[in-house]
């Protein structure tokens, strides 16, 4: 049996369900980070003494990883551009070059937290610590979740382009919304962690 | 009749191409993809954990009533850990209770009504041939299942048993708890993330899969009630989710996100950074569960309107101002939710706003409740199991409503907060009040997924006694809270002098909850009894006006036989010159 609306738009909404899913999956995902972003506020303004950002992180690998990102968004609306113009194999390439950025910016990450684990600033060293491992770890596993999902429509996935083509842009669109709340993300905690 | 949906008819709205469609047992009944199997699903778990948050209390009724008596044989199969001797340990009672909220909110009430009604009754009632994502529909249950295995898990634990810091897990107390506390929390991101699934299943569905002709202002009030809720589910439990996360690093990872400097437990100072904010968790705790409240009662009400309607053969009265204030309520219960924390010392400012939009929030609940009892005025009424439940819906949900009153107001709460008389209210709302609602529902949609009716005498049975017993768990707790007794203690006050004239009541609640699960074997018996024998019956034995009621008795896979359409408003019951008393919605 098939559910209406999955490839054609309804008429009187002009949208596909898939379109209003990501939406309100985007609308909760707000409401997680707002969460975490108010608790940061409260927890400062609570705090005698506040660390600068900037004396405890590392600012230029922060801004190679907020260009990452960044590139990683335009690749993937390239991507998306492609199936619009029919043109699958341009697809791939971009649709790879938004995981491999991706990757990129997950193994900046890495050095990011090894090198403060060698200095001994752990979680619990302090709440600043603390929030910036919970705020940069959450956002790590929605890059994950995002590479995961662009993983499987640039591989397994694509198998639906044959068959119903539609189908398949709105879904790799759909990815992409998701893709740029997580660069959003990262927008807003960029200076909030690293500047302020 | 203009064309308000401008719906394009699909082909695979019809369903005949079902029967080439041959599934096995585990993808039919197991891994289902259809939303009835799934409400099904939900509801039978649904049910299982009320049955087990049930138990819990009554064990700790038990010590309530009778404290430091030894429990019979009871006592020896739950081993000296927890009832040494058969006596039940003061931590033992802090597990039961802890787990007797958290059981009955987020894995009975909330899977029942949302998860068991929601999936079975929204497709078929906008005319839906199932969810608009059927797979996310099944990961959503099997996240529940998982969180519910993860739930009872902590009680066999070796080290500690359940969590122990009460269903709002307040800090710090639940950061340095045992073991359990972690089970808990990874147990509710299960949660969280299945009404998360769910509730963009629900608002997805009913926006896009409505059937022709099937405007926002033609659905039944149930449909409404579902998709409020469903936004409350969406938009309130992400920040509780950030929240758990917090606590987690709290105790896995040593942060001190809820840890203040300078804490000292058991006379020795915490060596943890400190910094940290108490409040803070009560602020995310109560931004999720004050939206929860309405999570709890918004279906209740649904369900009754539905059920009032069918039973008056009258139109509900004021459908326009209950919606709009279904919508107005859903939209306030995000800005109430500091009048949990009266006590903290907030300042009379921040005490002012909240205690005024808290009474501002009753008033859309009481034009609710007084368009149900108007509704009645006139009618003339079928007594049936279902309209029972229904009918004794509105006063215990009054009673409830209007004892929050004092527990709104910051000066009336101060006094009365952490005693039995908050326990009295809540219950009064979500045990004769929601529960009853769904009970209502079950013997009302029952015709619709099994094809026969529930027994109309146990069912009456069912309902006299438990409205009685009920009334006598509960009414007790009002007298004891008012008396100042906290709701904490295991003993039931038994320690504290003030307490002694009161004494008494417990015996009674006691008593009233061990007689009310004599009362539910009616119930059990008959669910299961209908199965096989019960009464059969076509598609519409109500003479209802929805749609549901046009698809086969149980519905087969993909719902309707043909496209349903709607062509009138819901509750078109005893229309003037009409042929018959209900005209229904589907009926060209």
């Amino acid at each position: 049996m098939d559910i209406p609306y999955t490839v054609e738009v309804r008429r009187d909404t002009g949208l596909t369900n898939g379109k209003i899913g990501i939406w309100l999956f985007l609308a909760s995902e707000v409401m997680l980070f707002g969460a975490l972003f108010a608790s940061y506020i409260l927890i400062r303004t609570g705090a005698p003494t506040w660390p600068r950002g900037d004396t405890m992180l590392d600012v230029p690998l922060a801004t190679l990883n907020t260009i990452i990102l960044i590139s990683s968004s335009v690749t993937m609306v390239m991507a998306w551009a492609s199936l619009m113009r029919r043109r699958f194999e341009t697809f791939r390439i971009y649709m790879g070059g938004t995981i491999l950025l991706g990757l990129g910016f997950l193994v900046v990450k890495y050095f990011e937290y090894s090198a403060h684990f060698h200095e001994g600033a752990l979680p619990h060293t302090n709440n600043f610590l603390a929030i910036y491992y919970t705020l940069t770890g959450l956002h790590g596993l929605h890059v994950l979740g995002g590479m995961v999902v662009n993983a499987y429509f640039w591989g397994p996935g694509a198998k639906l382009w044959k068959t119903n083509p539609v189908w398949f842009t709105n879904r790799v669109e759909n990815a992409g919304l998701f893709w740029h709340f997580v660069d959003l993300v990262w927008i807003f905690l960029f200076p909030t962690l690293y500047l302020l | 009749m203009s064309d308000p949906g401008g719906v394009v008819t699909h082909p695979s709205h019809v369903a005949h191409e079902v029967h080439h469609e041959e599934l096995g047992f585990w993808r039919k009944y197991v891994f289902s993809t259809d939303h009835k199997v799934i409400g099904i699903q939900y509801a039978v778990t649904g049910l299982l954990f009320l049955l087990f948050g049930f138990s819990l209390m009554m064990l700790m009724r038990w010590n309530l009533a009778y404290p430091g008596a030894a429990l019979p044989w009871l006592g020896a199969i739950l081993g000296d850990a927890r009832m040494p001797g058969g006596t039940m340990l003061p931590e033992f009672y802090n597990e039961l209770g802890a787990m007797h909220g958290t059981i009955m909110v987020f894995l009975g009430v909330v899977p029942l009504a949302v998860g068991g009604f929601g999936n079975f009754v929204l497709p078929l009632q906008i005319g839906a041939p199932d969810m608009a994502f059927p797979k996310i529909n099944m990961v959503s249950y099997w996240c529940l299942f998982l969180g519910g295995i993860t739930m009872l898990a902590s009680f066999v634990i070796p080290a500690g048993g359940a969590a122990q810091s009460g269903w709002t897990s307040y800090v710090p107390l639940a950061d340095i708890a045992g073991t359990g506390q972690t089970w808990w929390l990874v147990g509710m991101v299960f949660l969280i993330t299945s009404s998360l699934l769910g509730a963009l299943n629900f608002i997805t569905t009913t926006i896009q899969l409505r059937a022709k002709g099937l405007t926002f202002m033609r659905f039944p009030f149930f449909v409404w009630a579902q998709f409020v809720t469903a936004f409350l589910l969406l938009l309130a439990f992400p920040p509780l989710e950030g929240a758990a996360v917090m606590q987690l690093m709290d105790r896995v990872a040593g942060t001190s996100f809820f840890l203040p400097s300078g804490l000292v437990v058991s006379g020795q100072a915490l060596t943890n950074a400190g910094g940290g904010n108490p409040l803070l968790w009560q602020h995310l705790f109560w931004f999720l569960a004050h939206p929860e409240v309405y999570v709890l009662i918004l279906p209740g009400m649904g369900i009754v309107a539905e059920i009032i309607a069918n039973n008056t053969r009258k139109p509900l009265w004021g459908y326009r101002s209950m919606v709009y204030s279904l919508v107005f309520l859903g939209f306030m219960s995000f800005i109430v939710w500091a009048h949990h924390m009266f006590m903290t010392g907030m300042g009379t400012a921040m005490a002012a706003f909240f205690q005024t939009t808290t009474m501002i929030i009753s008033i859309p609940s009481v034009v609710i409740l007084t368009s149900l009892i108007i509704s009645l005025w006139g009618g003339s009424i079928r007594f049936n199991t279902p309209m029972l439940f229904a009918l004794a819906f509105l006063p215990m949900f009054g009673i409830g409503g209007l004892t929050g009153l004092p527990l709104g107001l910051n000066i009336t709460d101060i006094p009365l907060h952490d005693t039995y008389y908050v326990i009295a209210h809540f219950h009064y709302v979500v045990a004769p009040g929601t529960i009853f609602a769904l009970m209502a529902g079950i013997y009302y949609w029952y015709p619709k997924a099994t094809g026969r009716r529930m027994n109309e005498t146990l069912g009456k049975i069912h309902f006299l006694g438990s409205l009685i017993c009920m009334n006598v768990v509960f009414m007790p707790m009002f007298i004891v809270g008012l008396a100042g007794v906290s709701r904490r203690l295991a003993d039931g006050g038994a320690s504290y002098d003030f307490a002694q004239p009161v004494l008494h009541w417990n015996v009674w609640s006691s008593w009233g909850a061990w007689t009310l699960a004599l009362f539910q074997l009616p119930f059990i018996f008959n669910f299961f009894w209908s199965i096989w024998k019960g009464e059969k019956v076509t598609e519409n034995p109500w003479q209802a006006t929805t749609i549901e009621w046009s698809a086969p008795s149980p519905p087969p896979h993909g719902n309707f036989l043909g496209a349903p359409a709607a062509y009138r408003g819901p509750y078109e019951y005893s229309v003037p010159g009409a042929p018959k008393d209900f005209w229904p919605q589907y009926e060209a």
